[in-house]
């Protein structure tokens, strides 16, 4: 965990995510992983428990982990979201508006190319899962 | 037309300096092939059998005067003093190098330009009517909403990383000038039982290795939940779409092997729960967008609304081949044909691209189009000016008056540039163009689409072709197989393989022997496309094999 790059201030959950399978069946866990094929959908009734759901991504380009975390945040989850896998500093700023916290890739980040990629777009045209007000209302007043 | 404020060049700006960093990385050896290749592909930036490509995004194939001129110029400064438009009302640059790459994205973003998303498995630069605002047939204009989409996908956190690449068309007439049906997403707005408008949207249709028309999944989306319905569209997709197989991930794929019932069933039911979501735009944003795309201050209709009678054959020839008509009565829209015989289908100069630009800021109320069959448009000519545009296109070599004829052929780059093609398309295009002016025939076939195609990934929309042709490699040799009967109008249909393939000697006479049945068994009025639907395969089969 000491790895991980996290941009929330509570403690990190100390032990490992179990699959979403072995969670459904057995919950008392309070960390789930979630790999591509998994639909976060199944883990809604649960999160009240959860404390951290870890988005696998085995290849960068699979963005079916996009998709699980924004479904999660928009149910109202507001443990940890942590992307693992194949997390590249490219990717940053469009997992933080997915509603990612934290990042613990295989290849570790350089924290001064994170901070300039994400420091990079002066506003975003879209609503994700971050708050940030789209272009199109900041117009709009 | 639409212009940028500050925040649109804001965005603009700020991805020319990520993909200045990013190819530094590159170049510095911090950022392997294939890390970098996504990220490039996203930018636009392909590799190809020669060289870099650099694909930029003409949003619904709409462009200034000044735009258009920058195309030309950057064609002088980067490239070899030319440039392609394709079958996506996009510019491609065959030439490029990798360090000039940012300086060229620069250069764009300064006349409002860029090539966002024009590559990578994202939504791509959304097409629409080339006749869009100046059609006589449409219901309304559809570029706003078009507009809205792009700001909409630009960027878009959660669909960068998609299965596949994704390609929405946005029309608004019966009449189908942009293919509408074989996009991933297809948008046609009109107008609903209590007269407002809404978007019809079709989904799953597209051309490539498996072609397909896509259905129907919404016959009225309100126009103030259109992007929430999109994006409950492109969510679904982006869950299921399948990942294990480049060729089976397409959402036409998923649409197909779900149904389409299924997939409008799940698509309803992200809706529902996006609705909830707050995620659409304030109407006053597609209010503001509206006001961009607001009519020209066009000459009342009863001044000079025809055009001279010059007594020249050529121009009435031209008059009446490569104009459209115009919803102000006295004007007219122009397709300047980049198809002359013998030429390379879409292809323009350095020089004509900065006449193209000259003649639509004076007589097109510097306005633009790029249409899919690879031609230009100047939208709103009055036609008491077409004879002196006429005058000057001739002297430019951009006269030839073959909008929709048997010249005006659709062609990829095919093997000439591409890696993943197959076959050359660029010759066999020049060869059937100069056969057809020779043997006189070319003049008497009337309206005759022919789409050429150097692999099965059709990007020459061979599929869709009253004629089309698909290069194939057979054992190491070029070979071309012949399909008749396809359509990407509102009659969308998907041609037919009439048997075994040619050579390329042969592909051209099979094209004359095709011409040859039509001409031969055609009734009043028909067009190829409605003999071929009348008299069926079998007729062609013979002369071609018999």
């Amino acid at each position: 965990m000491a790895d991980a790059l996290r941009f929330r201030t509570d403690n990190a959950v100390d032990h490992p995510a179990v699959t979403v399978d072995a969670y459904l069946e057995q919950s008392n866990a309070s960390a789930v992983r979630i790999e591509p094929g998994d639909d976060a959908r199944d883990l809604l009734p649960h999160l009240g428990h959860i404390r951290l759901v870890e988005i696998n991504f085995p290849a960068f380009g699979d963005g079916r982990g996009y998709s699980a975390a924004r479904v999660l945040r928009e149910a109202g989850y507001t443990g940890e979201i942590r992307a693992v896998g194949d997390v590249l500093v490219d990717q940053i700023a469009y997992l933080r508006r997915c509603g990612f916290d934290a990042f613990e890739p295989d290849q570790p980040l350089d924290p001064s190319d994170v901070k300039m990629a994400l420091a990079r777009w002066p506003d975003v045209y879209q609503s994700a899962a971050d708050g940030r007000v789209p272009i199109w209302s900041q117009r709009h007043g | 037309m639409y212009q940028y404020d500050r925040f649109d060049q804001a965005m603009v700006d700020a991805r020319v300096e990520e993909f200045r960093d990013q190819c530094q990385r590159r170049i510095e050896g911090k950022l392997t092939e294939d890390q970098f290749k996504p990220l490039r592909l996203m930018n636009g930036l392909y590799l190809q059998l020669h060289a870099y490509m650099l694909r930029v995004a003409i949003p619904y194939g709409t462009l200034s005067g000044p735009q258009m001129r920058a195309l030309g110029d950057i064609a002088d400064r980067f490239d070899r003093k030319y440039g392609h438009f394709t079958t996506r009302q996009n510019i491609q640059y065959n030439w490029i190098k990798l360090e000039e790459a940012p300086d060229i994205l620069a250069a764009l973003a300064k006349v409002e330009m860029h090539a966002i998303q024009t590559s990578g498995n994202c939504i791509r630069n959304i097409s629409s009517d080339h006749f869009a605002g100046a059609a006589a047939d449409e219901v309304t204009d559809p570029r706003p909403y078009a507009e809205l989409l792009r700001q909409w996908s630009s960027f878009h956190p959660e669909f960068s990383y998609l299965p596949r690449k994704f390609k929405f068309a946005v029309i608004a007439s019966e009449t189908d000038r942009a293919a509408m049906r074989l996009h991933d997403i297809g948008i046609n707005i009109v107008r609903g039982h209590n007269g407002d408008l809404g978007a019809a949207v079709y989904v799953g249709g597209g051309m490539g290795r498996t072609p397909m028309i896509a259905p129907l999944i919404r016959d009225f989306v309100p126009l103030d939940q259109l992007v929430t319905y999109a994006e409950a569209c492109l969510r679904v997709y982006n869950r299921y779409g399948r990942r294990d197989n480049k060729y089976k991930a397409r959402i036409k794929i998923l649409v197909h092997e779900l149904g389409a019932e299924e997939y409008t069933r799940q698509v309803e039911a992200e809706f529902a729960h996006l609705l909830a979501q707050n995620i659409e735009p304030p109407i006053a944003e597609l209010e503001r967008i509206k006001a961009h795309f607001a009519q020209p201050a066009f000459m009342p209709g009863d001044v000079e609304t025809s055009q001279p009678d010059v007594g020249d054959g050529k121009f009435a020839v031209w008059v009446d081949r490569n104009t459209h008509p115009h919803k102000q009565s006295g004007y007219a829209s122009a397709v300047i044909s980049l198809k002359p015989v013998g030429g390379i289908p879409g292809d323009a100069t350095s020089d004509q691209m900065r006449l193209m630009a000259a003649l639509g800021e004076q007589y097109s109320f510097n306005e633009l189009r790029v249409t899919h069959t690879q031609n230009i448009v100047l939208p709103h000519v009055r036609k008491a000016d077409l004879f002196a545009l006429w005058q000057q296109l001739e002297a430019a070599g951009l006269g030839t008056a073959n909008l929709d004829q048997v010249g005006d052929i659709i062609a990829c780059p095919g093997l000439d540039y591409c890696s993943l093609a197959n076959a050359r398309s660029i010759p066999v295009a020049q060869r059937i163009s100069e056969r057809f002016a020779a043997n006189g025939k070319g003049d008497t076939l009337g309206e005759l689409k022919l789409k050429i195609s150097g692999c099965i990934n059709a990007c020459g929309h061979h599929h869709a072709g009253h004629i089309g042709i698909l290069g194939v490699d057979r054992k190491g040799v070029e070979n071309y197989q012949l399909l008749l009967g396809g359509s990407e109008a509102q009659d969308t249909s998907l041609g037919k393989i009439t048997g075994p393939g040619f050579s390329e000697d042969g592909i051209i006479d099979a094209v004359e022997t095709a011409a040859d049945v039509y001409l031969r068994e055609r009734q009043d009025g028909e067009r190829f496309l409605d003999t071929y639907r009348r008299i069926g395969m079998d007729p062609f089969k013979e002369a071609l094999y018999g």
